[in-house]
């Protein structure tokens, strides 16, 4: 009975245990998370567009600030790092560890290219166009966003980065997988909540409507 | 409050399976307790856990009824000064909130944990520890939203109490118009928003998930179903009024303009926001209740629920609807035309799915046995209640009598007698349904007759009379009215009636104390119960099911009783010699009080107060440091577990064997 026992276990701890759909809890409850969390940006985008569609007076020139080139760069970034993920993922499903931890690196490497790029286009907007938190609504809602979509890549970068240093630890193997394709899950959405940004807060500043 | 009656059936064999403990998990080891204090506030059982919500749940309700009983004596008399204006305006903010966040969702939320297991035939949860967590951060919410009347106390803090409604419009919101308490406020709803997402993902999984074999999405109880909606709705709505308070913190703290005209910010944003969370919430509250009544009535009336499935869509609909009609709560603020018009009609609309609810629990009832019970005539009270609740807000969904109506006493009639008549009765409904599974006693039907009728006459002796007030154009909020506009007399009536609906609340907690000290055993099944919670004894045992059921119709436990092929089915279900449960864990906690400190080094952030560390970011990093530790602490500790082996004959006595230490990882 013990060896039973062992592994419902074995299962459970890993997020196997059988349940009625087939979906893991882990991996169903991150869905779940992750509808709530596209309310949670879809208010902050629409706080934005809100105060973009009728900016305040004394709104700064965007199309004269904005600049699509390195946001297209820290874009492509994030959305490499994503490919990166997906091979981590199917990595540590072949017991990879070695190419699991270079995947995770990568990915992380990426995610922090992604955050000096865009913390050099905060410091080139405070100190070339004194554009801040408080000097109009658009530094508001777009310090807002782009800080709380920032905060999110942190969190990931720090998730990732404790499997990372995890697998050293000998107790990551293959049945490792659903931990990290949930962390997986959440990286992808934050760079689709990216794409998102990116082009309605960049890119739809250069149409002309 | 019950307490679980420990180990009554089980012979529990604890094992350490987990291996080292890794870096900070060394220094809070994982407890094993079950019993005792630390039992409770390490538990990660999901009866336990419904208890502790179900007690500060009621402890909240009777604060935020004294709140209620000093404004109604405040506005008993015209011109009275019994109390501050600025008290006033703190007493109704603390009602409204108190009453929503700490009270009935909460009471609510009780049930959901207490229950839904073991009406899908699930063990628990399907993350325990996440569970606890949302009652610590409830509770830490709780305590957190309610400081200001301790601070008020204390000579160097003044408008510690949020006084802005509870609602918070902006720009009553605004650093200028407001004190420390707005923000005590914020980070206060900030907090019991986590709890409540967090609960509610963990409820979309278990119910999903957890259901015992069989048991498809159409066999699933009624109350089940309406709270999986209700979690969708927490989901989805939540984030708004997140996002809402986020950026009103941007603005108190960190001086921008979201709200603020001056920087061009709109202060109807605001509205928009609130109320696209606002209107799903009111949702949030009555939805469970429906479950809670789908459950009663046919149990009282031995018949199955009359159009089950047409009850579970309409329940899809008003949830799905319910995010469709929130500007109707600004009707007054000058929208479009065709907003108005598009916003009343789907307001309309809800009443449609509402209205089927309604005539199938009517043909429920329809020539059945009925018993009246304590809970059935809770139900049936509800149903007619609500029904009147229903009526003043189809009023109100017409635009332009809205004109007429907002911000009176009617709006605030109606909304009581959805939230009592609807909301609490169902509560009360649930407590008196479902207490005899809980504490294993019963209560004596008189007194509880007596709650009900003394709960209902006070009830409605207290709220009729304000749609007269309201409609005689008494405002809402409002602190003194003259003796000369007619509103005298109503508001005396009114007055009253709050007084005898108090010492109905009083009189239930008189019979639930009676219930727990003198209270007769009730038995596993005192109502001739139809679903799988009335199969397993009062009080359950910590695993809930020693065989998890075979579930083959909708009323599985009255087929079973009812239909003898069924009954062989149950005899082929073994007890399973041991069932593995979840370990207590100290880090839900842990992350709660992380969240708690952090969250008052936030508020007193730009206060001016600057002692013991406030007003800097000490503290909030404190917090941090907390949350994060405990994140790493619970997610290191792993979920643990040990074993537990039903008896598997009464009186088999000392049957206990140890269970080798599973290292096999």
């Amino acid at each position: 009975m013990s060896q039973a026992v062992a592994t419902h276990d074995t299962h459970e701890e890993h997020g196997e245990h059988p349940t009625c759909t087939g979906i893991p809890n882990k991996k169903m409850f991150m869905w779940a998370f992750l509808a709530s969390d596209c309310m949670f940006f879809g208010c902050l985008i629409a706080t934005h567009m809100v105060y973009r569609i009728s900016p305040p007076p004394g709104s700064p020139d965007l199309q004269g600030i904005l600049d699509i080139e390195i946001v297209s760069i820290s874009t492509f970034l994030l959305l490499m790092s994503s490919l990166m993920m997906a091979l981590s993922v199917h990595a540590i499903g072949k017991n990879n560890l070695k190419s699991f931890r270079r995947c995770i690196l990568a990915t992380v490497g990426m995610g922090m290219g992604f955050l000096l790029i865009q913390s050099y286009e905060w410091y080139h907007f405070v100190h070339e166009y004194d554009l801040t938190l408080t000097s109009s609504l658009f530094g508001s809602t777009f310090y807002t966003l782009t800080g709380t979509h920032k905060i999110h890549v942190i969190i990931g970068i720090i998730w990732l980065m404790t499997y990372y240093f995890y697998s050293f630890s000998g107790k990551m193997d293959h049945k490792s997988e659903l931990d990290v394709e949930v962390a997986g899950l959440y990286w992808h959405f934050v760079d689709i909540v990216w794409i998102v940004i990116f082009t309605v807060v960049f890119l739809l500043e250069f149409v002309d409507m | 409050m019950p307490m679980q009656n420990e180990g009554s059936s089980a012979k529990v064999i604890t094992e350490e399976r987990e291996s080292k403990p890794v870096g900070l998990a060394r220094a809070f080891k994982r407890p094993t307790a079950t019993t005792g204090l630390v039992g409770w506030l390490t538990t990660v059982d999901h009866k336990k856990i419904g208890i502790m919500y179900g007690v500060a749940a009621l402890f909240f309700l009777i604060v935020g009824g004294i709140e209620a009983l000093l404004i109604r004596m405040q506005l008993a008399v015209p011109n009275s000064e019994l109390i501050s204006a600025q008290l006033y305006n703190e007493l109704f903010t603390m009602h409204g909130t108190t009453m929503i966040f700490l009270a009935v969702m909460p009471l609510g939320a009780a049930f959901f944990n207490y229950i839904i297991p073991l009406q899908i035939g699930a063990r628990d949860v399907a993350f325990p520890r996440l569970n606890a967590f949302s009652l610590w951060t409830f509770l830490a919410g709780g305590i957190f939203i309610n400081t200001g009347w301790i601070l008020n106390m204390l000579p160097a803090i003044d408008k510690a109490v949020p006084k802005i409604g509870w609602f918070g419009y902006a720009n009553l919101t605004s650093a200028e118009f407001s004190g420390i308490g707005t923000d005590f406020w914020v980070f206060g709803l900030q907090i019991l928003g986590i709890a409540s997402i967090v609960a509610a993902l963990n409820f979309i999984v278990t119910i999903i998930n957890m259901r015992a074999p069989g048991m498809t999405m159409m066999r699933v109880p009624l109350f089940s179903w309406m709270v999986l909606v209700t979690s969708f709705l927490i989901i989805l709505a939540f984030p708004a009024i997140t996002i809402a308070l986020a950026c009103l913190m941007m603005d108190r703290l960190f001086g921008t303009g979201f709200y603020e005209p001056v920087f061009g910010g709109q202060p109807i944003l605001w509205q928009h926001l609130f109320w696209i969370f606002g209107h799903p919430e009111v949702y949030i509250l009555i939805l469970p209740a429906m479950g809670i009544v789908s459950e009663a009535l046919p149990t009282f009336s031995r018949k199955p629920l009359f159009g089950y499935a047409i009850i579970v869509f309409s329940g899809v609909i008003i949830g799905v609807l319910g995010f469709a009609v929130w500007a109707h709560h600004m009707f007054t603020t000058g929208l479009s035309t065709i907003a108005k018009t598009a916003f009343a009609l789907a307001t309309m609309a809800i009443a449609v799915p509402t209205g089927v609810k309604i005539f199938n629990w009517i043909g429920t009832i329809w020539g059945g046995q009925i018993r009246f019970t304590t809970p059935m005539i809770f139900a049936l009270g509800f149903i007619w209640m609500f029904m009147i609740g229903g009526f003043s807000g189809i009023m109100h969904a017409a635009a332009p009598a809205d004109g007429q109506q907002h911000d009176t006493y009617f709006v605030v009639a109606h909304f009581h007698y959805v939230l009592i008549g609807g909301s609490l009765f169902a509560l009360f409904t649930g407590m008196y349904y479902w207490i005899p599974k809980v504490s294993g006693k019963m209560f004596s039907e008189k007194l509880g007759k007596w709650v009900f009728w003394t709960m209902f006459a006070g009830f409605n002796i207290t709220f009729f009379p304000q749609h007269f007030l309201g409609l005689g154009g008494m405002p809402r909020r409002t602190y003194q009215y003259d003796a000369d506009m007619g509103l005298n007399t109503w508001n005396m009536v009114s007055t009253i009636g709050a007084f005898i609906l108090g010492i109905g609340i009083l009189l239930f907690f008189y019979h639930l104390v009676m219930m727990l000290r003198k209270g007769a055993p009730s038995g596993n099944d005192p109502w001739d119960g139809r679903t799988l919670e009335w199969s397993i004894s009062s009080p359950p045992p910590e695993y809930n099911f020693a065989a998890v059921p075979m579930v083959t119709s909708r009323d599985e436990y009255w087929a079973r009783k009812m239909i003898p092929e069924k009954k062989k089915l149950i005899e082929n279900e073994k007890p399973e010699k041991s069932i593995h449960m979840p370990s207590p864990s100290w880090f839900p906690m842990i992350v709660s009080i992380g969240i708690l400190i952090g969250a008052y080094g936030m508020a007193f952030l730009k206060s001016g107060y600057s002692f013991v560390g406030l007003g800097t970011l000490f503290w909030p990093i404190v917090g941090l440091l907390i949350i994060t530790a405990g994140i790493y602490g619970w997610a290191f500790e792993g979920p643990g577990g040990y074993h537990l082996h039903p008896e598997e004959e009464e009186g088999s006595g000392g049957y206990r064997k140890k269970e080798p230490s599973d290292k096999s990882k």
